[in-house]
């Protein structure tokens, strides 16, 4: 089971300092993400989700503790070796799309793919698979205040993905959406778990999409204090 | 789309504020380049002037005489190769804003002091047979269109004849040519003794006496030679370098250079704050953006250098445009202001010159900007909203 495992946590400890207050987040969390699993985890506001995403996508470094990414430890890494393991492994989404607004959104998409050395065809190429798959190829040429809400959020979503990552972290992806296009950007989400094995692990406060995903957390206090295995899936 | 297109589509996001921010930097060049370009022409005298070249004046002020009988005494001086003697004479032509700088010259001993100007054998010896000859610099002939042979007036708003005229007919008897093209030739020459007999104030008085020495390193024994010979007469003189004269003489209009420098100057700081206000807001405003690069991989150097990059692409396309301007707007200007400043030209110098602060301004409006998207640190900037 562990040869499986994407990630791994170990006695994360992440505690931030203002001026003589100290605020502990997490004491000692540890968690595995398995490879190809679509975690929800939910819990209130404040309880460090985004705080936990930040670190799984080295935007940000526990107090102490070990983040283990295939087997090795991320949490050491220069930042520019972090930029580059980021641009390589995860794709970020996030609640307010956060979409440059003087681009099309094919060039949103692309944004990820001027850190690669790829020529116009193939990066073209990705641009199109990946805004086919989020079904919003007819609006390659678009700029995001021509979109919906749930449109840019899957540009955001074709943004993330178009350079391949294994994991995609998703921090509230609909907090901002009406149920109707929340349902059909995390059916996107699903997607990408089910037929492109894309792992992904999403903060939501909202049950209804937390069920889309195989397994649920509840954190709480720096702990996880529940675990729930959706019927929907798997 | 690569980098470059997404460091222009940021730029250019804002139209208001690029087209605010171009056209300030654009004035502040344009002026940069047509005003280094007046301070050069001003200045070019010193820059061409030969090293061997002395000139004696009046101790009091280049304006007041010196007694003929000086050149005499000059030329006994040791070290001293030729002298000649000049007057002023303060022509136009048909009417005063057509200047047309003329000097009253001893013919037999000018060129040899003025050695870096070249005239016909033919032109020059019709020159000396004629009284009323005069010569013309080609700058002249070419701004005007006079041909030797051709007669024209010239008048002076100093001196008059004895009829109440102050208009002097003259045959054009050549056209003298530098050596160096920068040379200055917008100025004629008339025959010293025609023009003493002619005007009614008499007198064997010269304007001043130039003189070239055998050697450059006789420059300063002969200066001392010369004034201490008439140091408590009557006429105490005071001599210089050709280069120090040019450059005492744009002294007394003033010291163009500073004000001109003072004016560039505060046009710039005053862009610099602007720009650099601008350039920090726009990246304030942008601070979601910056950090979701910073998630999608770009790293800090790379936010850096594209910011810096971006702020030298607005300090570029702005001082371009405005160098360029500048340099339409010298040749515009030039045939205007052939009479008093003949050297006008936007030259490398300048152009190169602007090209440095253009730089200057793109890197210090960027780098503070540039520096605090590199240390945005992310999650506080994804936090914030
Ligand atoms: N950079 C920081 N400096 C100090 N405290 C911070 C910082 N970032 C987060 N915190 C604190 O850490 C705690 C957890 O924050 P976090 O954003 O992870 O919560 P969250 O579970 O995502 O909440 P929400 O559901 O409201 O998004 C909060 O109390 C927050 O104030
Ligand atoms: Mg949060």
């Amino acid at each position: 089971m562990s040869n499986n495992n994407l990630f791994e946590l170990k006695n994360i400890a992440k505690r931030f300092t203002k001026g003589k207050e100290t605020i502990t987040i997490f004491d000692n969390l540890c968690m595995d993400i398995t490879s190809e699993h679509f975690i929800a985890i939910m819990g209130p506001s404040g309880s460090g989700k985004t705080t936990l995403l930040n670190m799984l996508g080295g935007v940000d470094r526990p107090t102490s503790g070990d983040i283990i990414y295939e087997g090795k430890a991320i949490q050491s890494l220069s930042e520019n070796a972090l930029a580059s393991w980021r641009a390589a492994n995860i794709g970020f989404i996030f609640q307010f799309y956060n979409l440059m607004p003087m681009l099309t959104a094919a060039q949103n998409v692309e944004l990820p793919l001027l850190l690669k050395k790829l020529s116009r065809s193939e990066r073209k190429k990705k641009i199109d698979a990946a805004l086919t798959l989020v079904g919003l190829a007819d609006r390659a040429k678009h700029k995001p205040d021509e979109l919906s809400g749930g449109q840019q959020q899957r540009v955001a979503i074709a943004r993330a993905i178009v350079s391949d990552p294994k994991l995609l972290l998703c921090d509230e992806p609909t907090g901002d959406l009406d149920r109707t296009t929340a349902t059909e950007v995390l059916q996107t989400l699903q997607l990408l778990n089910q037929e492109f094995g894309k792992t992904v692990v999403m903060v939501t406060h909202d049950p209804a999409a937390a069920e889309f995903a195989n397994l649920q957390l509840h954190l709480d206090k720096g702990e996880f204090i529940e675990q729930h295995k959706s019927e929907s899936a798997a | 789309m690569n980098l470059l297109t997404l460091i222009r589509k940021n730029l250019t996001r804002n139209k208001l504020r690029l087209t605010l921010n171009c056209f300030a930097i654009f004035i502040a060049f344009m002026l940069f380049g047509s005003l280094g370009a007046i301070k050069n022409a001003f200045e070019s005298g010193v820059e061409v002037a030969a090293a061997d070249r002395l000139m004696v004046v009046n101790k009091i002020n280049f304006t007041q005489s010196l007694p003929l009988a000086y050149v005499n005494k000059i030329r006994s001086i040791e070290g001293v190769k030729h002298a000649s003697w000049a007057n002023w004479f303060g022509g136009y032509y048909q009417e005063p804003r057509n200047q047309l700088m003329t000097f009253a010259v001893d013919p037999e001993s000018y060129f040899l002091v003025y050695d870096d100007l070249t005239i016909p054998e033919q032109e020059l010896s019709n020159w000396l047979k004629d009284r009323q000859g005069i010569l013309i610099g080609e700058r002249i002939a070419t701004a005007r269109g006079w041909k030797v042979g051709d007669r024209i007036p010239v008048s002076s708003n100093i001196f008059s004849q004895e009829n109440g005229s102050s208009t002097w007919e003259f045959n054009i008897s050549g056209i003298f040519r530098p050596k160096n093209p920068q040379t200055d030739t917008s100025y004629t020459l008339i025959h010293y003794k025609y023009f003493m007999e002619t005007q009614i104030w008499g007198g064997d008085w010269i304007g001043w006496v130039p003189l070239n020495t055998e050697d450059p390193a006789l420059n300063e024994q002969v200066i001392k030679a010369i004034d201490s010979m008439f140091a408590n007469s009557a006429a105490e003189t005071e001599t210089a370098t050709e280069a120090q004269f040019s450059k005492a003489f744009i002294e007394q209009v003033g010291d163009i250079g500073f004000i001109i420098m003072s004016v560039v100057l505060s046009a710039f700081f005053t862009i610099l704050l602007i720009v650099g206000n601008s350039m920090w807001q726009s990246i304030r405003e942008r601070t979601n953006e910056i950090a979701v690069l910073k998630t999608i991989g770009f790293t800090a150097h790379k936010v850096f250098s594209m910011i810096l990059a971006e702020s030298f692409l607005l300090a570029f396309t702005g001082g371009l445009l405005g160098l360029l301007a500048a340099w339409a707007l010298v040749i515009a200007i030039a045939p205007l202001t052939q009479s008093f400043l003949p050297a006008l030209v936007m030259g490398k110098s300048v152009f190169f010159a602007g090209v440095v602060y253009i730089l200057v301004l793109g890197f210090i409006t960027g780098i503070l900007p540039a520096w605090q998207a590199m240390k945005l640190n992310t999650i506080d900037a994804l936090n914030r909203r």
